[in-house]
């Protein structure tokens, strides 16, 4: 057909024109079918995947943030709720016009030029997805003005929400912690939506941190039909949010909130357990931050004044906190040398100092207390008498004693911290030192210097367990009280012994005569309890042992006080530890602290009647002198603009660097005094 | 014929089926608009409509000339309309930017869109004037190539890839009818071949290169120039075999269909209308081209039959490349779907082309002269 020179007729052209006619008419029915059949593969085969497509578009699923469980105290009283919240937030990713949408809002909100520069600094630290915070708190009627203009502000989102409160603040700071907004990394583990919803808050720190799985609950969906260009048309179905679960804590809110007022100015924790069922009523450790403050984002300003505060805010003293006991192990080491075969009236001559080996070792009564025995020794806080019957014994026979009420232990609480201190024998000191136990280590340990340290819960325990005899644990949370704790393996006639002399370290001339309670019928049986951090040399000895208000306060001594009462029928019992107190203030020393949390349970009227009295002399309560503090502080380092934007790298309180100083200096303290024994001439313990 | 007549016999003898399928198609297309304007007569079914029904009548007029004037002006007309573009080309030179249309005072003329209808009236004037025995050699060739090349070289300047690219078919329809020689074609679609990529690269605008990469793979944009393939696929696979119902489409009325009313009306219908309205609209189509190959072989001169058949596929392939593209078969182009898109462009020249194929039918019917 394409042979050349074919000669082309007009009806050969015809006829050519009706077969390519129909070859195309044919193509062309064919491409018809081939376009319906490919429609059909979108509309039939994909239906279901193109009908979630469209779904997708049209349907704008916003979560709503799932209301947390609250926190109540035994009572039922909330210790951390939620309150109504309306917030403003930015989407950075979807914000467009900056400058002009931020001077919108400025003016609708009636934001400050501090507030201005921390949203700004905010933006540009942020990851695109995670909402900058703009406001909180807002009235109605701002937050009303900010919804209805919200075409013009791209990227802002209006939230109605809620927002965690603590009604006590401080005072409970460290026992719930805080909350706060996730951060970009754990959003980018989990890829979870609801991490980067707006007015979403998670546990950064103690009870909210370890409870998170339980407070958190579902969130909810609020879905609402949009266009393409992101304008609503309807609202459609809200699947509501399913709210946590409500968590009863074991803790007594008005004592913890008293005793955290009743810690006044003091870098201390008070620890109080009920010695029936180990229950924790409070759990205070001082100064703290402000939770509410926190949960609501932190600023580097506020971060970097309480991270330089040498009271360690940021700290929770009550586990983080390892403290040589002092002369408040006494009464433990009573127990364990009647276990070990001391008769309760056998004596000791103290004379006011003892020589062992090479070194002289002091009683911080310097001309000695004559002849005692056990019960005297306690009262009296007599170091002779337990060096020389230590010396005697053998530490080893006390450490067994020493785990079995406490002390070293680690207890089953939900805490993210504890740290569970040292009782020392002469196993632990090879595999720590690969030196050998002395004497001296014993004598040291003995009136609880040297290598032993413990935290105030530990001390709580241990006066618990030494009131009811019972193998006691500490609980926090409602449904998890350990009931029907065993019996300690020790006689009660030698727990009887213990308990008298604590009895009469209060009420019949001891050394912690001031903790007497004013209570009728009530009275308190305590130790009290000195912890040095420093070396008294002998030249000081001779010259006068420098008194604790001549001394900086790091160099101060440790106040300690363990307690219970009623004592003849423990009902509480409590540990109160004051880190470089010095007794320098008499109503803000330990026994008379130990004496009105005590009070608190008994007679909550005369307590607070004794809180009203010292209050006023320590700078107002705990919110008036925090504000007191920042304005201090702000007054003298003239913050820099950039330390308002929102610290958003800021892990857990209870981890930070400041928190890990702090620890690191009061090892080295105590590691330096543990080691004396190279200069046996200082040893001794000055006070009682 | 025979019997009384109560129809004056101009009007018995319109090839009623056509116009009936036509204006069917044409109001299926006011129904979309009216929805696609989220159930409004404005801004776009009133004026398609009124625009559509003096488009139709006009087209009957059109079918009562004798097919001897389109003879007479095929290659006049085809000549003008060149120069017309180089005009166009030229004042888009001078005012900056691209420019597709001329004002001619009373009308906006966009003579790209005439051209459609002029290359397939030209060359098959070409081929009628052309010796039968030439019809195979080079001489009956390279006229009719370069008639093709040169406005679609214009057009494709403009840049309008659509629109060149349908001249060019056109254009190539009426050479294989004409008898060129099938290697031509068939060499020509290896040389196509070869050369798409080439000029993907080299040819193309930036934003044509683009959209032809996207349609390569549509996911890979899908925010950017990928976003048209991508909802337009969404509205028709959403619409199922039923579709979501008359004024029920969501893709349209919530904005996320860009184009629906014009390049993407078929998307808006086919998610109201489904499957089943999408396979009646393409069947109404076929058929309507099937009657315009009809009248081609039943067309007694060579130019009517060239005009006739390639008439019929410049439609097909109007609504091919636009199904295509909104299928996501096909590069975005901007062609309309004919009768349906809002636009008069486009409803211009399909009904101007049903104009020339009712007048080469009532030719047919005519008892031969002989």
């Amino acid at each position: 057909m394409d042979r050349p020179g074919r000669i082309m007729t007009e009806a050969a052209q015809a006829y050519s024109f009706s077969r390519r006619a129909f070859v195309l008419g044919t193509a062309q029915a064919g491409v018809g079918l081939m376009l319906a059949g490919r429609m059909a593969w979108l509309s039939i085969a994909q239906n279901e995947k193109y009908n979630l497509l469209s779904e997708s578009n049209r349907v704008n699923t916003t979560m709503i943030p799932p209301r947390r469980g609250w926190l109540i105290d035994r009572h039922g009283v909330p210790i951390a709720n939620n309150r109504t919240d309306f917030r403003v937030d930015i989407i950075p990713d979807r914000l467009e016009d900056k400058d002009r949408v931020l001077e919108l809002l400025r003016r609708i909100l009636k934001l400050d030029d501090e507030a201005m520069n921390r949203i700004r600094l905010d933006l540009e630290h942020a990851a695109g997805f995670q909402p900058v915070q703009v406001a909180e708190r807002l009235d109605w009627e701002r937050f009303a003005a900010v919804s209805v203009r919200l075409p013009e502000l791209p990227g802002v989102q209006p939230t109605r929400g809620f927002a965690r409160f603590y009604p006590a603040g401080p005072a409970v700071a460290h026992l719930t912690g805080y909350v706060g907004t996730p951060t970009a990394e754990q959003f980018k583990a989990t890829h979870d939506q609801l991490l980067v919803t707006p007015g979403f808050k998670l546990g950064k720190d103690g009870l909210e941190k370890m409870l998170e799985p339980y407070l958190r609950g579902k969130p909810g969906a609020k879905r609402v039909e949009v266009t393409a260009r992101g304008k609503v048309v309807a609202e459609l179905a809200t699947r509501p949010d399913t709210p946590g679960r409500n968590i009863r804590l074991t803790i007594d809110a008005g004592l913890q909130e008293y005793a955290a007022r009743r810690l006044g100015t003091n870098s201390g924790s008070a620890v109080v357990l009920d010695c029936r069922t180990g229950e924790t009523l409070a759990m205070v450790s001082m100064p703290a931050y402000d939770p509410n403050s926190f949960s609501d984002g932190i600023s580097h300003l506020e971060w970097a004044m309480l991270s330089e505060n040498d009271h360690v805010p940021l700290m929770n003293k009550v586990t983080q906190g390892l403290y040589p006991p002092g002369s408040t192990v006494k009464p433990m080491n009573g127990l364990a040398l009647l276990e070990a075969g001391v008769g309760a009236n056998d004596r000791v001559l103290c004379t006011g100092a003892m020589r062992v080996g090479t070194g002289v070792f002091h009683c911080h009564k310097r001309g000695g207390h004559g002849a005692l025995n056990l019960k005297g020794a306690i009262e009296q806080s007599c170091d002779i008498y337990f060096y020389e019957m230590i010396r005697r014994m053998g530490y080893d026979r006390i450490a067994p004693i020493a785990r079995m009420v406490g002390l070293g232990q680690k207890f089953d609480l939900p805490l993210s911290t504890q740290r569970y201190g040292t009782v020392p024998d002469a196993a632990w000191k090879l595999k720590k030192y690969k030196t050998k136990w002395t004497v001296a280590d014993g004598l040291n340990a003995s009136i609880g210097q040297g290598y032993v340290l413990a935290n105030p819960l530990q001390l709580a325990v241990m006066a618990a367990r030494l009131a009811s005899g019972r193998h006691l644990q500490p609980s926090m949370l409602a449904h998890q009280v350990h009931l029907d704790a065993p019996a300690l393996p020790v006689a009660s006639e030698h727990l009887a012994v213990v308990r008298d002399a604590m009895f009469g370290v209060v009420n019949q001339g001891g050394t912690g005569g001031a903790a007497r309670m004013l209570v009728p019928g009530v009275s308190l049986a305590a130790k009290t309890g000195t912890a040095q951090v420093r070396r008294i040399t002998m030249a000081e000895r001779r010259m006068g042992v420098l008194k604790n208000g001549q001394l900086p306060f790091k160099l101060r001594d440790h106040a300690l006080l363990v307690c219970f009462a009623p004592a003849d029928n423990p009902r509480y019992a409590a540990a109160i530890v004051l880190e470089h107190n010095g007794h320098t203030v008499r109503n803000l020393d330990a026994p008379l602290i130990g004496r009105d949390i005590m009070t608190y349970l008994f007679d909550r009227d005369r307590a607070l009647a004794s809180l009203a009295e010292g209050e006023p002399t320590w700078g107002g309560d705990i919110a008036t002198r925090m504000r007191a503090e920042e304005a201090a502080y702000r007054a003298a380092h003239a913050p820099q603009p950039a330390a308002a934007a929102t610290k958003t790298d800021a892990g857990a309180a209870t981890d930070s660097p400041a928190v890990e100083a702090a620890t690191n200096v009061s090892d080295a303290q105590a590691e330096a005094m543990a080691t004396r024994d190279t200069d046996p001439e200082d040893a001794g313990d000055p006070n009682p | 014929m025979s019997g009384p007549r109560i129809i004056p016999e101009p009007i018995a003898q319109l090839p009623w089926l056509v116009i009936l399928l036509v204006t069917a198609i044409g109001c299926f297309g006011l129904v979309v608009l009216y929805s696609a304007a989220g159930g409004s007569l404005t801004p776009w079914a009133k004026p398609q409509g009124v625009r559509f029904f003096v488009l139709l009548a006009g087209s009957l007029v059109l079918s009562r000339l004798p097919l001897d004037l389109w003879r007479r002006i095929a290659m006049p007309g085809y000549l003008v309309l060149v120069v017309a573009l180089v005009l166009v080309e030229l004042l888009g030179a001078v005012r900056g930017g691209s420019q597709r249309w001329l004002d001619v005072g009373f009308i906006r003329l966009q003579p790209s869109e005439l051209m459609k209808l002029f290359i397939v009236l030209g060359a098959a004037r070409f081929y009628e004037l052309m010796p039968p025995a030439e019809t195979r050699r080079f001489s009956g060739i390279w006229p009719v190539a370069a008639m093709i090349a040169v406005p679609a070289a214009l057009v494709m300047k403009q840049p309008d890839l659509g629109t060149a690219l349908m001249i060019c078919a056109g254009g190539a329809t009426v050479m294989f009818l004409a008898g060129v020689p099938l290697r031509l074609f068939i060499g020509g679609a290896m040389a196509l071949a070869v050369a798409a990529p080439l000029a993907v690269n080299f040819v193309l605008h930036d934003y044509q290169r683009n959209r032809v990469l996207i349609f390569m793979n549509p996911e890979s944009d899908p925010l950017g120039t990928g976003y048209h393939i991508s909802q337009s696929k969404i509205a028709i696979g959403s619409g199922g075999i039923w579709g979501k119902g008359f004024l029920n489409g969501t893709q349209s009325h919530l904005d996320y269909l860009p184009e629906g009313h014009t390049d993407f009306v078929f998307a808006t219908m086919a998610e109201e209308w489904g499957l089943v309205g999408g396979c009646l609209l393409i069947l109404a189509f076929i058929l309507v081209i099937r009657w315009g190959l009809n009248v081609a072989q039943a067309a007694q001169t060579r130019f009517a039959r060239l005009t006739a058949a390639g008439l019929s596929t410049t439609i097909f392939i109007y609504v091919m490349v636009n199904l295509m593209m909104v299928m996501g078969l096909a590069p975005v182009v901007g062609i309309p779907l004919p009768l349906v898109s809002y636009g008069g462009s486009s409803q211009m020249t399909v009904l101007l082309c049903l104009g020339i194929l009712m007048a080469i039918d009532r030719e047919n019917r005519r008892p031969a002269r002989w």
